[in-house]
């Protein structure tokens, strides 16, 4: 099958690259592309491990035809820390422990970041609503919760 | 693993057609895919030709006029109709649903038309929609036609889309002084598709005391959402008591035809039906009364 000009803006880095109509947005990212912090967890829609921002909304790139998302910005986890800088998330995730195993992590914190753009000061029950898709099979939600709250009450600054 | 594919994007409703036109002995027609990618990577669907209208923007919008109605385009997300304001003002159980629907991902990317036309009996918004009475606009390179909701949904995953006809709105009359429309849907995890969900609206007579009309809808209770007919029929002219709620349930748990899946026996399906019919029911009626 013929493969078609992807055009890619990623982290603030520009891709052209030749794709196959059939890739999923996941498999350009991690095996084009390299990016490999998004998570192919479920890949059948249910487990929003690999959540990314697609043009500034969460979606997820199992779920996404390459080509579909022509032209668009799509941020990663690996897009998240600001020159090395961990952002407030990743920062609070740490100190929390919001983490076990560590494989919903980065679907988590784009899910958080996606929810903390949109709304600075989000209730608990939000913050719930936000991540409700993306699934902890270690069952880490109370950590994961306290940490993003911990964001929201602004207890993490970006780092100068 | 998806199989080879024809890519073809649309970007106006005419290049649509003109596509769908075209390719119509083999296609199938993507928007968000929140639906069919899961379909294609099992490999029920296998399309030769892949015809994308996500970009197709004149067929984003949320309109309302007061005497008309609300009109939703086929590619406006989920999330969209969420949040909009218009929607939240005058159809809140319609913002209520899609707060319930899925993720915030799936909403994000998914969209109104792809839901209807992927013709699941388990989708939130069918019930909802054909308990306000709901119409859809089609078209073809030829003409355009308009029919009610109820009629578009054909069978399990089927609709009476025509080849080369694409779905271009969803049509929403102005809700009937003294109504009230309600929904539920029956699930073990918040946000999945209902094991069997209800949908109902009972619009009060003059008086405030008894029933003018009412439409009860229910999902994944058949092959399509469908219209317990002669349930609504014991309700319309009559003041609801105990026992006509009662006899309404057992009429809705004789109308459903559920199937036996992996999430439900036919059984417990028609247990639900029957539950859920006289709780929206209730809801229903509880909630017309207030209304001036």
């Amino acid at each position: 099958m013929e493969k078609q000009l992807l055009r890619l803006t990623v982290n603030n880095e520009y891709h052209e690259l030749y794709i196959k109509p059939k890739k999923l947005l996941v498999e350009v990212l991690r095996d084009e592309l390299g990016l490999t912090g998004t998570k192919r967890g479920c890949n059948t829609g249910a487990c929003c491990a690999c959540t990314v921002l697609l043009n500034g909304v969460t979606a997820k790139s199992c779920s996404v035809l390459a080509v579909q998302a022509d032209g668009a910005e799509v941020t990663t986890v690996e897009g998240l820390a600001d020159g090395g800088k961990l952002s407030p998330l990743q920062r609070s995730f740490l100190d929390h422990g919001a983490y076990q195993c560590g494989f919903c992590t980065s679907g988590m914190l784009m899910s958080a970041t996606a929810l903390l753009n949109e709304n600075k000061n989000p209730k608990k029950e939000q913050i719930k609503e936000a991540i409700h898709g993306n699934i902890c099979r270690c069952t880490g939600y109370n950590s994961i919760i306290r940490a993003i709250k911990a964001v929201v009450e602004g207890r993490y600054k970006e780092e100068k | 693993m998806i199989r080879d594919f024809v890519y073809l994007k649309a970007t106006t409703i005419k290049e649509a057609l003109d596509l769908l036109e075209q390719y119509k002995d083999d296609y199938k027609i993507i928007c968000g895919g929140q639906s069919l990618l899961i379909l294609m990577r099992q490999g029920l669907v296998v399309p030769k030709n892949l015809i994308d209208i996500k970009s197709v923007k004149e067929l984003s919008y949320i309109n309302f006029k007061p005497k008309e109605g609300l009109k939703i385009g086929a590619t406006t997300t989920h999330r969209e109709i969420e949040k909009s304001s218009l929607i939240k003002k005058h159809y809140p159980v319609l913002a209520d649903m899609e707060e319930n629907l899925a993720s915030v991902q799936t909403r994000n990317w998914g969209t109104i038309g792809g839901n209807l036309a992927h013709g699941d009996p388990a989708g939130d918004p069918g019930p909802i929609f054909i308990a306000l009475n709901a119409s859809v606009k089609m078209a073809n390179r030829e003409r355009e036609r308009t029919i009610p909701l109820e009629e578009f949904f054909a069978d399990y995953f089927e609709t009476t889309l025509e080849e080369g006809e694409l779905l271009i709105e969803v049509q929403l009359p102005t809700i009937p002084p003294r109504t009230a429309t309600v929904y539920e849907k029956f699930n073990i995890i918040k946000n999945d598709q209902g094991i069997v969900s209800v949908a109902a609206s009972i619009t009060m007579d003059d008086d405030h005391v008894s029933c003018k009309d009412a439409r009860i809808v229910l999902g994944a209770a058949a092959a399509t959402p469908v219209r317990a007919k002669k349930a609504e029929q014991l309700l319309r002219g009559h003041k609801l008591d105990n026992g006509l709620l009662e006899k309404i349930g057992k009429m809705a748990f004789e109308e459903a035809d559920p199937v036996t899946d992996i999430h439900a026996t036919e059984e417990y399906r028609r247990h639900l039906v029957k539950a859920l019919t006289k709780r929206m029911v209730r809801k229903a009626w509880e909630q017309a009364k207030t209304i001036a």
